[in-house]
């Protein structure tokens, strides 16, 4: 062995134990983060904590309307932007032919995905509480959190489309189907399982998103009463036209200018929170993926 | 039988739905058109009246440090000088992606290349969830933990540009290595078989055939980590001291565009000049984010010619 080989076996052997050193480190990072969270938090959720509203000045206050509204938000927002989604999915994987109009409209995609939420956050204000006259209300933030979703939602649509292979659709042109007619009762169903992990994802994605909410959703909830079923009355629960502070909003709040004697400990029992529900949405992604998967494609 | 005539000449019932098909997804596509070209048009208008109504000059907007646009400065004219905010932007960026990118590449490496199988199964579920973990979080974590540290071990406050980078640093790792996997699972077989070929070892191999190849791909995946740090409001807001200085050092108060925006934009009234002042602040946060983009294709363009 000459000297170089030796050289190289050496530096070789250095970079090797170097990669593995530094994904360890990242690896580290993740379990020391989750570790702080969870250890931190758990200890502050309690049943009294979750079904309790918080407290502005005293001590002690919970998370039930932030928690709700959170879920209440996400829910409105996932019924608004999913169809949207499918749609221009549809388009873009079924219609679109190479053409100006179709770059054009990937590069617009490609842009709104990369905005900045803040930014489509002042957006929302701007056109939706003040335009609109919609005041910062959940309508507002649903809204808001559309947008974000929309293009990621949209890309993640037309993935799985395009993963179903061509030949589904020959043979449903074969068939004498129409294209409409094929899109709908062939390609969608086979797509099932990438959809569904798709608005799943896309669900703990906006759960814990926060700057595209505190100009829109706005920053605090009024007294709510969860046995008003009216959806038009001032202090139901339902009411879209009501301010609501969500989760990740709340978190937000106590940290800048929260005056909360605990806001510490409602911090890291609201982020405990904010992880596990984002945690089991990974997991129901997983499952149901692949539980669509296995009762599409018929394998056990 | 010009009855049976204009039947046949009549659309079916299939060709009509197959139309109304095409149009409702084509409007779902304007749709989102609109949505992106309306967001740019009403930042920028609103961006672009502090210099049209307004009349300070962009000049001074980009280059003065004196960030007071609530009242009269020493020349009698408003202090809107946002210098201090975009020095602070960019450091924060750049800092965090020098953290973040040897870390990415490296985890990217392991998994494509070292350990595929086994490795690449256990690193996923990681990726994944530092994806999900919120902002807030992250923000959280670095002020009950990181500002702290860095107040012991540095002095002064902790708050400022090292906070922010430390806690960007986790949070674009994840977009950098999930995108520099995609482009090393690009570099085809016989690349990596032709050098093992000639006797070169592993760790030659990595870097001189296959880190090559995929370079620019990394540098795609690095710029969109940018743009994610870039455009980061509440976790930089939370550790980043807030005060509009030019930061002197890493560890001295500062703010960022974004921060700014946040912690500013509820307390001015629509129509005047401090508000007018944080909309441009808006205006170049986006602009910024369309100047990522022409990078990234930019850096796509050229990969293609190699």
């Amino acid at each position: 062995m000459n000297e170089s080989t030796v050289k190289a076996n050496r530096a070789n052997r250095w970079a090797l134990w170097g990669i593995k050193g530094m994904v360890g480190i990242v690896v580290l990072i993740l379990i020391a983060l989750l570790g702080y969270i969870l250890i931190t938090g758990v200890p502050h959720v309690s049943w009294h904590f979750l079904t309790s509203p918080s407290k502005e000045f005293g001590a002690g206050g919970g998370i039930a309307n932030e928690l709700f509204n959170s879920i209440y938000i996400l829910v409105i927002t996932l019924v608004i932007s999913c169809p949207l989604a499918l749609g221009a999915g549809i388009y873009l994987s079924e219609f679109a032919k190479p053409s100006w109009l179709t770059s054009t409209v990937r590069t617009l995609i490609e842009v709104l995905s990369s905005l900045p939420s803040i930014v489509v956050g002042l957006f929302g204000y701007l056109v939706l509480v003040i335009k609109f006259q919609l005041d910062f209300s959940i309508i507002s933030g649903a809204f808001a959190l559309m947008f974000v979703n929309l293009p990621l939602l949209t890309r993640n649509t037309e993935e799985a489309l395009t993963a179903v292979p061509h030949s589904q659709r020959e043979a449903g042109w074969a068939l004498g189907l129409s294209q409409w007619r094929t899109i709908t009762k062939i390609i969608l169903p086979a797509a099932v399982p990438g959809l569904v992990t798709g608005v799943i994802l896309s669900a703990g994605r906006i759960f814990g998103e926060a700057a595209a909410l505190i100009f829109t959703a706005g920053q605090s909830t009024p007294v709510i009463s969860y046995s008003n079923w009216n959806p038009f009355s001032p202090t139901s629960f339902l009411n879209p036209m009501r301010p609501a502070e969500t989760l990740a909003v709340h978190i937000w709040k106590l940290n800048t200018d929260g005056i909360t004697p605990d806001a510490d400990q409602i911090s890291s029992g609201a982020s405990a929170v904010l992880i596990i529900v984002i945690l089991l949405i990974i997991l129901l992604s997983r499952y149901l993926g692949n539980y669509c998967y296995r009762k599409m494609s018929g394998t056990k | 039988m010009n009855n049976i005539q204009k039947r046949l000449m009549k659309p079916s019932a299939a060709t009509r739905q197959d139309r109304r098909g095409r149009w409702i997804s084509f409007i779902c596509v304007s749709f989102i058109m609109i949505l992106t070209v309306s967001i740019i048009g009403f930042i920028a208008i609103h961006g672009l009246a502090t210099f049209t109504d307004n009349h300070i000059s962009v000049w001074d907007f980009l280059t003065k440090s004196d960030w007071n646009p609530g009242q009269m400065g020493a020349n009698g004219k408003p202090e809107v000088g946002a210098l201090a905010m975009i020095v602070a932007s960019f450091a924060v960026t750049l800092l965090a992606a020098l953290f973040a990118t040897p870390f990415a590449v490296a985890v990217a490496v392991y998994m494509t290349e070292l350990a595929p199988k086994k490795g690449a199964r256990m690193l996923q579920p990681v990726i994944e969830l530092l994806v999900g973990i919120p902002s807030v979080v992250y923000g959280f974590v670095g002020l009950v933990v990181i500002v702290p540290a860095l107040r012991t071990v540095f002095g002064g406050t902790g708050f400022g540009v090292l906070a922010g980078a430390i806690v960007l640093f986790v949070m674009i790792l994840p977009t950098i290595t999930s995108l520099t996997i995609d482009s090393l699972k690009q570099v085809p077989g016989y690349y990596r078989n032709a050098s093992l070929a000639l006797g070169a070892t592993r760790w030659q191999t990595i870097y001189k055939v296959i880190l090559r190849a995929a370079l620019p791909g990394i540098m795609t995946a690095v710029v969109f980590g940018m743009a994610r740090a870039f455009g980061e409001a509440l976790a930089v807001q939370m550790v980043i001291g807030n005060a509009a200085i030019v930061p002197t050092n890493l560890v001295s108060p500062t703010s960022t565009l974004t921060s700014q925006l946040t912690s500013q934009m509820g307390d001015t009234i629509m129509g005047t000049l401090p508000n007018n002042a944080l909309w441009s602040l808006a205006l170049v946060l986006l602009l910024m984010s369309v100047i990522f983009n022409v990078l990234v294709k930019l850096i796509g363009k050229r990969g293609e010619l190699k």
